[in-house]
């Protein structure tokens, strides 16, 4: 089993965060892991991606061009990954502030309405874990115990009180993932 | 602290490294993209623990200085900077060579000329391998292609500049400082005790005591004639560092007609381009580069007896593929394949370049 | 020979201290250098200190420094000394480190080392051998040359308007609060001889106390640069070079000295000096 995703969004969505903590999910499952953020200027607020890959052999490069899946979190983001997803991949966005649909016919697309969602909800802090968790329904990659050890891992232990609210997230996630177009 | 598996970015596990490693003093000055070196070595606190010193400088100049007189006293010491700020420090890696003085330097390169752009690039190798400072002097440079390595590496770095009495520099890029990846950490080795450092270091600026003459720790010698036997003298560790300290691995070399020769970031890029090669039923391998000073010219050489081509693959305009090329003697096709300016080449357009340049 | 007689240990008035070797200095006759030089051993073999000691020569006259001092010895990169001391003193904060440097090397090519060193607070010995000139080179202007003073590269005199103003480094860095100590001396007296030793010393024990650094400036002749036997030079020196840098206390303690008024530290119009 080998996933490369990449997760790409706005600075301050917890697209880094999101992949540190599925990175860390694959550690604690025993597999071979990379999380290659883009760096730079993007970090004062612009868009931000990171790529995430989890293995259950070495990975070759750590970036790569083409991926198994995408997650998009904006409009230019969705705008610049959808052309990545390699044929009879996945593409997963959150349909706040998309004006312009994504089109291929030969990809698997889920649209989750997180941002509205976790706002409904007042869990906007952890949006980025209502993806994550409509991604793991998708493809269950890691087991939900290691997603747990991850999120022990990843987060500081001051913030160890937030992770059951975070698992919750998750499991809302899992229930508002719908499909757009499927293969 | 033991041994433990970590999630880490490679600029992370420099840090973490020098603590665990026993490095007694690093000095630093911020770039991107390896500022998380000593934002990580300042949150960590090792001033606390082992009694590390940490400190910012107010430039590289000044940083590579301060590794200058540190690293003189028989200490461990180290600094880290991305290539403007590297270029700064020219000097001061000129004068360490020349004084013989054991220190580490970390360069996570990024592109260039000038202030460049902060994106990965390994358009440093001709500074780095070939002076970049002024007279007739190396630096041992290890290229780590893994965030493992950076972590290794720098205890193997300890080792030989230790062994050798001569600055290691260990040469990566942007995207192995920002990547994370799994990295197993070692138990940490202690700090040197007085007595260890008098031992190890019998040349360092500790204090005279009574029994020894003053040790005086300089680059200068007015006489030519003795400035030509020290010359000869440096000339003869690098070549003992030639034949003993070579470094690098082979992949799929075993039946490859083709291979890629790479370091770092290009050579992880390599090992994609390399599987899908082989999907292809292209018998392609991959020759890394762990070490280039010194460089693996024997290696090389041996290895151009036995394919049909070599595509040399660096982020730079060509800079690698002269030292390969004239390691083969020129006696097979060899070309260069690379992006600059901070881009990171596809896996695909790697493979394209090798059908296309090599294999036709 | 009959005045080998009185060769005794009890007739001995003075003798050379064993914190400088017996290696001949290259230092031309009449240069201020060897008497720096001598007190500064000379304090480190009273202090006792001699194994804790390590130095740090400059690039410039001094830049064989280690060669005279039975101490280990560090040469730096021109104008980097203050920034190897500080490495040294930070990993070895036992030890007694001390910077000699010329006005080249310390005010113009090695600002930033010296006012980040003095900012913060290093606890190190700074000696500024100040002779408004690059002695080494072969007597170009240094930043501390004097207005109308002349050199290889001011054959008419240094101008205002071409190469700014002397910069007088001592009483900037006595502004600093990491500073706990800063004075300016000279060696061209016995009596300033004692003084200059006095200040060495202060400068020295101060490391001890962990209060920021001390900063030890002797005016200093260059004869050979100035184009003048080391008589005139003194002279010369005392004329043009004392009123734009007056010697004495700036900075004690990590106080302003009394008689340190904005108008002694801000010299608004540094005097011209009648060409030599």
């Amino acid at each position: 089993m080998t996933e490369e995703l990449i997760i790409a969004g706005f600075g301050g969505q917890g697209v880094l965060s999101m992949g540190k903590i599925l990175a860390y999910s694959g550690v604690m499952e025993d597999k071979e892991v990379s999380w290659m953020p883009s760096y730079g200027p993007e970090q004062r607020g612009g868009t931000s991606n990171v790529t995430v890959i989890i293995s259950d052999e070495r990975i070759c490069s750590p970036i790569i061009s083409k991926y198994d899946t995408a997650i998009v979190l904006n409009q230019q983001s969705l705008d610049k990954f959808e052309s990545t997803v390699k044929p009879g991949g996945l593409l997963i966005y959150d349909p706040n502030g998309i004006t312009h649909e994504p089109t291929r016919k030969d990809i698997n697309i889920y649209k989750i309405a997180a941002t509205e969602k976790a706002q409904e909800m007042g869990i906007s802090k952890v949006f980025n874990m209502v993806v994550l968790g409509g991604f793991l329904k998708l493809k269950p990659i890691v087991g939900s115990e290691f997603i747990h050890k991850g999120l022990e891992k990843s987060l500081p232990a001051r913030h160890h009180n937030l992770i059951p609210q975070n698992e919750e997230a998750i499991e809302i996630g899992k229930g508002l993932i719908e499909a757009v177009h499927t293969l | 602290m033991a041994k433990e598996l970590k999630l880490m970015k490679g600029n992370e596990a420099i840090a973490r490294a020098m603590i665990a490693s026993g490095t007694d003093g690093y000095f630093g000055y911020p770039i991107t993209p390896q500022s998380e070196v000593m934002e990580t070595l300042m949150a960590e606190k090792p001033w606390e623990t082992t009694g590390m010193v940490v400190l910012q400088a107010e430039s590289e100049l000044a940083s590579i200085n301060m590794v200058y007189g540190g690293a003189a006293t028989g200490k461990k010491v180290a600094t880290s900077s991305s290539s403007p700020g590297i270029s700064l420090m020219q000097e001061g890696l000129t004068y360490l060579a020349g004084a013989e003085i054991p220190c580490v330097i970390m360069n996570a390169m990024r592109g260039g000329p000038g202030l460049g752009t902060i994106q990965p690039a390994q358009s440093d190798y001709f500074q780095s391998v070939k002076g970049g400072g002024h007279g007739d002097y190396q630096l041992y440079t290890i290229a780590p292609s893994s965030v493992q390595e950076m972590y290794d590496f720098v205890f193997d770095a300890w080792d030989i500049a230790f062994k050798y009495r001569n600055p290691v520099l260990i040469l990566t890029d942007g995207a192995i400082g920002q990547c994370m990846e799994k990295c197993y950490t070692r138990d940490y080795i202690p700090r040197w005790t007085e007595e260890e450092r008098r031992k190890n270091a019998p040349w360092g600026t500790w204090g005279k005591p009574a029994t020894r003459s003053h040790n005086i720790i300089t680059s200068l010698e007015l006489e030519s004639s003795r400035q030509e036997v020290f010359n000869q003298k440096l000339q003869a560790k690098y070549r003992e560092m030639e034949e003993k300290e070579v470094r690098f691995e082979a992949l799929n070399c075993e039946d490859a007609d083709y291979i890629f020769v790479a370091y770092g970031t290009s050579a992880r890029i390599c090992m994609k381009s390399m599987e899908l090669a082989r999907a292809k039923g292209l018998k392609v391998g991959l020759l890394r580069l762990i070490t280039l000073y010194p460089f693996p010219k024997k290696q090389i050489a041996e290895f151009a007896k036995k394919v049909k081509g070599m595509l040399c693959v660096e982020m730079s305009a060509g800079q690698m593929i002269e030292d390969v090329k004239l390691a083969a003697n020129c006696s097979i096709p060899i070309e260069h394949y690379g992006r600059f300016g901070g881009i990171i080449p596809s896996p695909e357009e790697v493979l394209e370049a090798m059908e296309k340049e090599i294999i036709k | 020979m009959a005045n080998l007689d009185i060769v005794k240990p009890e007739n001995l008035v003075y003798t050379k201290t064993k914190v400088l070797t017996d290696n001949v200095m290259h230092y031309c006759p009449g240069c201020g250098h060897g008497t720096a030089h001598r007190i500064i051993a000379e304090v480190i073999d009273e202090m006792g200190i001699q194994d804790k000691t390590i130095g740090v020569s400059p690039v410039g006259c001094s830049v064989l420094a280690y060669n005279y001092f039975d101490v280990d010895f560090q040469e730096a990169a021109h104008g980097r000394a203050p920034a190897v001391a500080t490495a040294i003193k930070r990993l070895n904060p036992d030890c007694f480190v001390f910077t000699y440097q010329g006005d080249g090397d310390l005010a113009a090519i090695g600002t930033a080392e010296t006012i980040h060193a003095a900012n913060r607070g290093e606890n190190i010995t700074m000696v500024f051998i100040n002779n408004g000139i690059y002695g080494m080179t072969g007597g170009q202007m240094a930043p501390t040359t004097l207005v109308g003073m002349k050199s290889a590269t001011t054959p008419y005199g240094r101008r205002v308007d071409l190469n700014g103003y002397p910069l007088r480094i001592t009483e900037l860095l006595a502004t600093l609060p990491g500073t706990y100590y800063v004075t300016r001396q000279s060696v061209h007296t016995p009596g300033n001889v004692r003084k200059a030793k006095a200040a060495i010393r202060k400068a020295f024990e101060n490391q001890k106390l962990g209060k920021g650094l001390s900063f030890v400036e002797i005016c200093s002749s260059c004869n050979s640069g100035w184009k003048m036997t080391p008589v005139q030079a003194n002279k010369w020196m005392e004329e043009n070079m004392f009123p734009n840098y007056p010697l004495g206390d700036i900075k004690v303690d990590g106080k302003l000295c009394d008689n340190i008024t904005a108008d002694r530290l801000v010299l608004d119009h540094p005097l011209t000096v009648v060409n030599k």
